[in-house]
Parts: C-alpha cells; sequence; structure tokens
C-alpha cells in the first residue's frame, strides 16, 4: 500500500497530517524573522506566533504518529519526509517577502485556520478537537494581530500600501486551495470572505481580483520553496543518521 | 548581564566627576543608596549616577538584542521539535528582556532610538561574547550554559542596585535566566553523551566559548577604573574578579560531570582557598574585540542595522496610520 493509499483510508490522520504541517511550516518560516524584524514588539510578536504553530504541530503530528502506528514519532514525521509526503498548503511555504508580504500570509492563513478550528474544536472526533479546543483561542489572536497590521500598512503611507498590495497579490494564488472540494474546507468560504472583505474594506483596499488557483500541496506536489525549507530544517537529523539530541 | 562596563568610544576620564554636584544633596544621595534605598526616575541623581546607568542599562539592553542572532542562527536548524520550541522560546525572551531594559534607561531621559542609533554608529557597546560565530549545534548548548550561566553570576546582585526601574527589570529577567541556563546546559549533556561526532561537537563549542566567557565579566578588578564608585553606589554589588571566580568555581564541575575538559592547563583545586585557581585570560583578545575586532562583530552589526532600515517604512506606516486614526476620531 503506497503512503497515498494509507492516508486516503483513515481520514483523522489525514487531517492531523494537514493540520500538522501547515502549522509546522508556517512556524518555521516565522521563526527565520527572529532578530531581523522591523522593530523589537515585532519580533517578540512573530516569535509568539511561531511558537503557537510549532506547539500545534507537535500535537497534530504526535496524533498523525499515533494513528500511523508505524512507529514514526512526530520528529520522523517532521524532520524524515521528504516533499512528496509533506500534506501542507502551498500558502504556507511562500517566502516570507517583506513584512508585508509575511502579513498577508498570515493574514489569509490565520483567518482560514480559525475558522477551521472552530469547526473542529466542535466536532466529535475527541483526539482532534482537544488539540483544536486550545489552538483555537491563539489562533484568534494571530488573526487579530494580522488583521490589525493590514488596517495599519493598507491605512498607512504609500509605500506600506504598495507593499501591502504587492503581498497580497504574491498569496492570492493560493487562496482556492484553502476551499478545495476535495482536500479544503469548501463550507468556510463565504465567512472567510466575509471576514476579508470586511479588514480590507477598512484597510481602504480592493479585494485582488480573482485569478487560476494554484493546487497540489495537500497532495504532495509543492513549490519550489518548500524543499530548500526542508533542507535547512532537517539538516542536523540527515546528516546524523541516528543521533539523538 | 554583560554589564562588563565597556567604555563608549568618545568617554575619555574614566571615572566621571561628582566635583561639580551640590555637596548637601550629594551628601543625601550618597546617604540613601548606602542604606540601600532604591533610587527611582523621579529623584535627585548625580549626572555621573545617571550617565554611568544610562551607558550599563544600555549596554545591556544591546547585548540582549545583538544576542538574539548567535542564537537566532540555529533556530531553524534546531534538530527536533522541542528543541526548536525551546530555542524559540528563549531567544523570545532576550528580546523581551532588552525590551524591558530599553524602558529602564528611557525612564533616565534617553530614547530608544537615540540608543539604537549609538549601537549602529559604534559609540555604545554590547557584550564581546556576541562577536563570536556559533559554528554547531553544540554552540547553542554552550551558550545557554555559559554565557547564560555568567549572566546569572551578573545579574543576580544586581537585583538589589539602587536604581529602582533596573533592578525590577533584573527581577523579571533573573526568573527567565536560569531556565536558560539549564536548558544550555541540558543539550550539552545531551550532547556529550552522545555519538563520537556530537561529543566532538561538545567540546570543541566548550573549547571556543571558555575564555570568552571568562571574559563577559569584564577586565581584572585592577584595570577597572570605576569599580569602586560604582560599587559605592550599588550599580554593581561585587567586582569583576568576584563573580569571575564564583562562575569558575561553578562551572569547572558541571563540565567534569558530562565528562568535558575545560581548556585551561592552569585549572586547579585550591585547598587553601577553597576555589579553583585558573590561567591568565588573554585580554589583548578582549580588548581588540571591544574594538569591534571580533570574528562576527560586522556581520552582527550589518544584521541590526539592515533590520532597521529595512523595516523603517513600517514603522513609519504604523506612525501614520495611528495620526490618521487620531484624527478622524477627532473629526467625529
Ligand atoms: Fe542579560
Ligand atoms: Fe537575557
Ligand atoms: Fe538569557
Amino acid at each position: 500500500m503506497t503512503e497515498e493509499d494509507v492516508v486516503a483510508e483513515n481520514p483523522i490522520l489525514h487531517h492531523a497530517l494537514r493540520l500538522g504541517d501547515d502549522a509546522l511550516i508556517l512556524g518555521q518560516r516565522l521563526s527565520e524573522w527572529c532578530g531581523h524584524a522591523p522593530m523589537l514588539e515585532l519580533d517578540l510578536a512573530l516569535a509568539n506566533i511561531g511558537l503557537d504553530l510549532i506547539g500545534q504541530a507537535t500535537h497534530f503530528l504526535n496524533l498523525a504518529s499515533e494513528i500511523e502506528g508505524k512507529g514514526r514519532d512526530a520528529d520522523a514525521l517532521a524532520f524524515h519526509r521528504d516533499v512528496l509526503d509533506f500534506r501542507n498548503c502551498l500558502l504556507v511555504e511562500q517566502p516570507n517577502g517583506d513584512f508585508a508580504q509575511t502579513i498577508a500570509r498570515q493574514f489569509l492563513f490565520s483567518n482560514w485556520q480559525e475558522l477551521l478550528m472552530r469547526e473542529i474544536a466542535a466536532a466529535p472526533e475527541p483526539r482532534l478537537s482537544a488539540i483544536g479546543a486550545k489552538a483555537v483561542k491563539e489562533i484568534a489572536y494571530h488573526a487579530r494581530f494580522a488583521s490589525e497590521w493590514v488596517v495599519r500598512l493598507g491605512d498607512g503611507t504609500d509605500e506600506s500600501r504598495a507593499r501591502l498590495i504587492a503581498g497580497l497579490d504574491w498569496m492570492w494564488r493560493f487562496v482556492d486551495e484553502l476551499f478545495d472540494p476535495k482536500d479544503g474546507a469548501p463550507s468556510l468560504r463565504a465567512d472567510w470572505d466575509a471576514r476579508i472583505a470586511r479588514t480590507l474594506a477598512e484597510a481602504s483596499l480592493e479585494l485582488p481580483k480573482p485569478r487560476r488557483g494554484i493546487v497540489g500541496g495537500r497532495s504532495g506536489h509543492h513549490s519550489e520553496h518548500l524543499g530548500h525549507l526542508l533542507s535547512e530544517m532537517q539538516f542536523l537529523q540527515r546528516a546524523y543518521p541516528g543521533a539523538t539530541w | 548581564m554583560y554589564t562588563t562596563e565597556l567604555k563608549d568610544k568618545n568617554q575619555k576620564s574614566a571615572a566621571l566627576s561628582v566635583a561639580d554636584e551640590d555637596p548637601e544633596k550629594l551628601a543625601a544621595f550618597e546617604a540613601r543608596v548606602a542604606a540601600d534605598d532604591f533610587i527611582e526616575p523621579k529623584d535627585w541623581m548625580p549626572e555621573a549616577y545617571r550617565k554611568t546607568l544610562i551607558r550599563q542599562i544600555s549596554q545591556h539592553a544591546h547585548s540582549e538584542i545583538v544576542g538574539m542572532l548567535p542564537e537566532g542562527n540555529w533556530i531553524t536548524r534546531a534538530p527536533n521539535l522541542r528543541r526548536k520550541a525551546i530555542l524559540l522560546a528563549k531567544v523570545q525572551d532576550e528580546g523581551g528582556h532588552g525590551l524591558y531594559l530599553y524602558a529602564a534607561a528611557e525612564t533616565l531621559g534617553i530614547s530608544r532610538e537615540e540608543m539604537i542609533e549609538a549601537l549602529h554608529s559604534g559609540r555604545a557597546k554590547y557584550s564581546t561574547i556576541f562577536n563570536y560565530p556559533t559554528l554547531t549545534w553544540a554552540d547553542i548548548g554552550a551558550i545557554g550554559w555559559l554565557v547564560d550561566g555568567a549572566a546569572i553570576m551578573n545579574q543576580v546582585p544586581l537585583q538589589r542596585t539602587s536604581y529602582g526601574p533596573y533592578a525590577r527589570a533584573m527581577v523579571r529577567i533573573c526568573k527567565e535566566e536560569s531556565f536558560h541556563q539549564r536548558q544550555g546546559y541540558e543539550i550539552m549533556c545531551v550532547l556529550a553523551a552522545g555519538t563520537p561526532e556530537q561529543k566532538r561537537m561538545a567540546q570543541d563549542a566548550l573549547n571556543r566559548w571558555w575564555w570568552p566567557s571568562l571574559m563577559m565579566f569584564g577586565p581584572p578588578d585592577d584595570k577597572s577604573p570605576n569599580t569602586a564608585q560604582s560599587v559605592r553606589w550599588r550599580i554593581k554589588r561585587e567586582t569583576n574578579d568576584e563573580l569571575r571566580q564564583k562562575f569558575v568555581d561553578v562551572t569547572v564541575p558541571q563540565a567534569e560531570a558530562i565528562g568535558l575538559r575545560v581548556p585551561d592547563p592552569a585549572l586547579k583545586w585550591d585547598e587553601a582557598r577553597g576555589a579553583y585557581d585558573f590561567g591568565d585570560i588573554n585580554w589583548e583578545e578582549f580588548y581588540a574585540v571591544v574594538r569591534g575586532e571580533g570574528a562576527t562583530a560586522k556581520e552582527r552589526i550589518q544584521a541590526r542595522t539592515s533590520a532597521w532600515e529595512d523595516g523603517a517604512w513600517v514603522r513609519e506606516a504604523a506612525a501614520t496610520h495611528a495620526s490618521k486614526r487620531a484624527m478622524r476620531l477627532a473629526a467625529e
């Protein structure tokens, strides 16, 4: 049986891997900022969000490992899979770019993740809902933080506005994947659209124009960026096989 | 930590003078300090006290911020999820320390922007320890164990320093430093008990970080001109050499316990003193690093400067948005 078959057979494993990988990859991206943010308060805020996400990733990947029952723990899943077996959405692996691009990514993702996690927290699967219930509070803060910065940058200077528009433009291709009828959460689209539209209006920005969505992350067909992220993240585990740290 | 009283570039005379101060006020001030009273921002204080504190607190704040860089260098490469989370939390704490300390310095009448400008232009100093590179994962262990360990030695007495806002910042900071030290030592324990490659990393990290860690306490007492006045003013509570000795005495047994060798052939237990004798410190190296000639000095300042300059548009946008909002609210 291939990895794809195993995942298809077990929807909870499927969910746990996707949620864990989303959180892990975005947490890794945010930790790249540490020490380099535009001001100290933002260093702290981005590290804080990154920490929350790495915590969520640990919980979801532990669950995935338990369900999978192959003796691969959360670290083995994080540090010993290659691109084709990662299940995160394309949005989270996008490069940080400038601060506006980072905020655009966080804004689109956290608003979606919050809606999704509320649903998971209320769902009958107890192992997923326990993790979801704790994560919801964290994610609500991430969404608020990102939305407030969208307003600041959109309604700030000409430069910040132009940079935010460019950041949203970079990320917008990857939105449809979040709501994909097969691998996404199509029922959340209307709520998400309303949230995004409200904040963009407050920032006096227009909604980006619809465009062809790029998908593939959920089935392991990622952007070129993920391989580089993994080669950095997995370096020690790959260079010293079998060592404990 | 990092309160090594490094002289700023333009500071000619070492001991700042109190000759021009009102003798009555000065006497009252000295009496309060001697009685272990806290001096608060609105209280009268000699100009030399204010200046010394601004220099010391801002150097400490800069050290916290620059110190995020060598450890930040390994967050994205941390070997497992637990270590990644711990390191990210640790470096975030250091940023928080910087924030408290800048705020404490601001109570003395200097702005964060002015302090940052002084750092970027090279006028203000930061701890020499952060001008060394982190080459392997073991360096993250060594920094927590030795550098945060030295920081604790330095900072614990400063919780009773005479300036209230500084003392209170130190209380908050010290709570976190012991977790920093423990996580670093734990990394070293695991590596020292690991594969031959891991042991090599651990020993090599100790070899490289040992002497720079001893230098963190600053020049020997007989070459530290401000010490007497600073001790009298309770800006310092123990001398550089006293703190250094304490650090050696605590740390050597920790190295031995995990089978690592301290890179000092002169190191030996002195039964009579109840302390370790240790070899001569290479002060030439220390002063070179103070002058900005450390191995990664250029990288550190460049990283700080580009973060600040690349982020200028963000700070400007936030300020512009805030004033637009205020104007809209006023118009309503
Ligand atoms: Fe410190
Ligand atoms: Fe610190
Ligand atoms: Fe620390």
